[in-house]
């Protein structure tokens, strides 16, 4: 009777570890990243021509990195709560614009001059940005996506948390979900802040 | 109005299916006829439920209903009229629904042939298929229902992923489907055996025909996958072990292992716990995929999105069905009496090792698809196993596999003696070796891992057209005879695409500008340019390239680099000129810069590549040939013919 009832056991351990599976994001893997100084960079601003912005501007606070493209869906399902998180005055959010021109399907930007590019680019960007809220206390312009690949992005939207000497401590890959800023990264920015 | 009347059509479907998963069960267990006789009638009703759910579905598709949340997701006012009608299988909900739909059509087509069948048996094959099928529905009706409306209606949809736009796609999952329900019969075919104590020869040839009916629907719908991969992606890859690849893979190995031993089952009467568990064990890997697919518990190139409640359902559904069989299993096998006795050498052993190295291959397969999941519940991190694990793994098991393939069918039932197999044998193995060693030699040089798999191939087949010889010069053989030798084949001419494209295929990356030429095989590739053009829901750049040999023109090549309106991504849609012995494969990269109009260009050069499929299709068709044996027909011809004696002499 015994060997008749293995087949049952394993098939049940089975089981208890998809339960476990089930709890398990596949997708969250974690970032290199997190735990080292954010990369530097040093891009121009979308609201102001001329103008770059970098990390180090940043020294002393603690703030979000966010990446969209107003090509990208799923930046949209999440910027709602990006829009509201910023009347609520929670941090600072720098908004990394990338791709705008090259990353859309729809555009053959190798026919277009840089100096195009970079006016295209900030008409859509800009469109967008009043179309569905600024939510971004500024926005830079990552036209050619190399700033992007020092971040390790792989697709858009992803937001960092970046402390106040400049280090990542925290990687959102996709949208922002209403669960992950209230427990994850809410409580982890109000201890970064306690920091010194 | 037409979702609605789908969404209905399904409520009652669930109806019908939770009757006919109950009252013949219990009929059959107390003996009312009158429940019994319900399975037949009940299974006709709920296929027409089913299939007027889908055929709402389909319409909702065709009329490009946006109200519909589904279709605004997978379709577009854009999308040609083919892709349409495809795309109701080309999300969750919509593939879920087509799983129901074949779970009862085979319900109805064992109502249909099983007419030789004790009615109590039918009753019960019939009722476990219900209640599987009761799940199902009540998984759709809770978690996926396709007919949810959007209020007001989306304006145009969202379009179907573009990698499903493909004449790949249509046919792709249907096959697989089929294949994955199909073990649904062998499955309560081993349950009602269980249930009534009747664990016989006549249960193995009754359960025989079915299994291997699922198993060449499972065969065609894997290889169907592959050549999709192969000329979809881009890159020429024809398998990943990626999990959703492993997920169909899996039951098809326990499924062959079932099929072969329902053979000692059938003939001799042994293996019947075993067998037993091996038909709750492939259905149970179909119902392991499904979760594996829809739950998105693994990350895969197949991303679907992953939502937890249809996860924890499919998990609690494949908890209640697999774990109690298993627990009937445990219940019931003691006391099944033990088979015929069979010596070292024989046919019986032969068919125990084969079952022993597909069951360890399908073994090493599971873990290596679940060992990310577990190593993740466990806390000890992230990684994910990729192909060397499963080609270190599998290979080994495969090559005793392949030799013993042809050694199996010369070995006699009870008791075989070495001498008696291995003489009709030598000629083959001669001819194998000499051939396998030294064909590498003219076709570009020498290599261990071909001269083994031509070696195999070789000797599989040598050894399949020495026994045809000799058995068919007494008389003919039966059917059964020729399907099985003609399957045997089919796994040697897969062997042969296999070694011969992994070792000799050439892959070259090319920066070309138009007029320059690129060397493949035997052939001269020339690129002439790139043109725009624009399809229906795309544009696209599409490559003009001609191929040439000796300088002269043999075809054009206009491979394509689509974007699609709907999607960032863009697509490659190669161009392949396919042919016996070697496939010529062009993909378009991106443009260069340079400002002369050059591009990166992929030329492959596949040796054999198309003979894994050709393998694939005599697979099936040996499946085709031993499921139609006289010998399953003929019992029911005569019993169809004593029941209309019967009915006769009473009117």
């Amino acid at each position: 009777m015994k060997r008749f009832l293995i087949p049952l056991g394993l098939f049940l351990t089975l089981v208890v570890f998809l339960a476990i599976g089930l709890n398990r994001d596949p997708h969250e893997v974690p970032s290199p990243l997190v735990g080292k100084p954010a990369p530097a960079f040093s891009l121009e601003k979308l609201a102001e021509p001329g103008k770059t912005f970098s990390p180090a501007d940043m020294q002393g606070q603690v703030w979000l990195l966010n990446v969209w493209a107003s090509w990208c869906v799923s930046c949209r399902a999440e910027h709602p709560l990006l829009v509201a998180f910023s009347k609520q005055g929670g941090l600072p959010i720098v908004g990394l614009n990338y791709k705008e021109v090259r990353g859309d399907g729809g555009i053959d930007a190798k026919k277009l001059s840089l100096a195009d590019e970079t006016s295209l680019t900030r008409q859509r960007a800009g469109a967008w940005l009043s179309q569905h809220g600024d939510p971004y206390t500024l926005s830079v312009l990552d036209m050619d996506g190399r700033v992007g690949i020092d971040y390790g992005v792989y697709g858009v939207p992803e937001t960092y948390l970046i402390d106040k000497k400049g280090v990542i401590r925290f990687k959102q890959i996709g949208p922002i979900t209403p669960e992950a800023l209230e427990k994850k990264i809410l409580p982890l920015a109000r201890q970064l802040a306690a920091e010194s | 109005m037409i979702p609605e009347i789908g969404s209905f059509a399904l409520v009652l479907a669930l109806l019908v299916a939770l009757v006919q998963g109950t009252l013949p069960l219990i009929g059959a267990q107390r003996g009312v006829p009158a429940w019994i006789g319900l399975a037949r009638p009940a299974s006709s009703m709920l296929f027409l439920l089913i299939a007027v759910a889908f055929a709402c579905l389909t319409a909702s598709f065709i009329n490009n209903d946006f109200s519909v949340v589904y279709v605004a997701q997978h379709s577009n006012s854009r999308l040609p009229l083919e892709y349409r009608i495809s795309g109701v299988w080309g999300g969750h909900e919509g593939s879920l629904l087509l799983w129901v739909l074949m779970l009862s059509l085979w319900s109805l087509a064992v109502a249909a042939f099983s007419r030789s069948l004790p009615d109590d048996m039918v009753a019960r094959v019939q009722g476990v298929l219900g209640l599987v099928a009761a799940g199902f529905i009540l998984f759709i009706l809770l978690t996926s229902s396709p007919f949810e409306r959007l209020l007001p209606g989306a304006e145009d949809g969202r379009d179907l992923n573009p990698l499903l736009q493909d004449p790949g796609l249509i046919f792709h999952p249907p096959m697989l489907y089929m294949g994955y329900v199909g073990f649904s019969v062998a499955f309560a075919f081993a349950i009602a055996a269980l249930l009534s104590g009747r664990l016989d020869a006549a249960w193995a040839r009754w359960s025989r025909p079915w299994t291997t009916a699922a198993w060449i629907f499972l065969t065609l719908g894997i290889g169907l996958g592959s050549i999709w991969a192969y000329y979809e992606l881009g890159w020429g890859g024809w398998w990943f072990w990626d999990p959703v690849e492993n997920a169909s893979f899996l039951p098809w190995l326990v499924g062959t292992a079932l099929i072969h031993s329902l053979a000692v089952t059938e003939k001799r009467g042994s293996f019947k716990n075993w067998t037993v568990l091996l038909a709750i064990g492939a259905f149970s890997l179909s119902l392991l995929g499904t979760f594996l697919v829809r739950s998105g518990v693994l990350s895969s190139v197949h991303a679907f999105a992953s939502d937890p409640k249809r996860g924890i359902f499919i998990l609690l559904f494949l908890a209640v069905v697999v774990g109690a069989s298993l627990t009937l299993f445990a219940w019931r096998a003691p006391k099944v009496s033990l088979g015929g006795a069979f010596a070292l050498v024989s046919r019986e052993t032969l068919l125990l090792i084969n079952n022993v190295l597909l069951l360890s291959a399908a073994g090493a397969v599971l873990l290596g698809t679940l060992y990310p999941l577990v190593i993740d519940a466990l806390n000890l991190g992230k990684l994910s196993v990729g192909p060397p694990y499963f080609n270190a793994v599998f290979t080994p098991l495969m090559v005793p596999l392949l030799f013993l393939m042809a050694v199996g069918p010369v070995a006699r039932w009870k008791q075989a003696s070495l001498a008696e197999i291995a003489r009709p044998l030598r000629w083959a193995f001669g001819v194998a070796v000499a051939a396998g060693v030294s064909i590498p030699f003219f076709y570009g040089g020498w290599s261990g891992s071909v001269a083994l798999g031509l070696g195999l191939a070789i000797w599989i087949v040598g050894a399949s057209v020495l026994q045809i010889i000799s058995r068919a010069r007494s008389s003919l053989p039966p059917r059964a005879f020729w399907g099985m030798h003609l399957a045997h084949m089919g796994v040697a001419v897969t062997v042969v695409g296999i070694v011969m494209v992994t070792q000799y295929e050439s892959e070259r990356d090319v920066r070309m500008a138009p007029g320059d030429t690129v060397k493949t095989g035997e052939y001269q590739i020339r690129f002439l340019g790139v043109e725009g053009i624009s399809g229906p829901n795309y544009n696209a750049a599409r490559g003009n390239l001609e191929l040439l040999k000796d300088g002269t023109l043999v075809m054009s090549l206009h491979p394509e680099k689509r974007k699609y309106f709907s999607s960032a991504m863009p697509m490659t849609e190669a161009f392949i000129d396919p042919g016996l012995t070697r496939d010529v494969y062009v993909s378009l990269g991106d443009p260069l810069e340079g400002g002369d109009g050059a591009w990166s260009v992929r030329v492959y050069y596949k040796p054999f590549v198309s003979w894994i499929w050709g393998g694939a299709v005599l697979m099936a068709l040996g499946g085709l040939l031993a499921a139609s044996d006289r010998r399953y027909r003929l019992k029911s011809t005569a019993a169809r013919a004593g029941k209309l004696a019967a009915q006769g002499a009473a009117s």
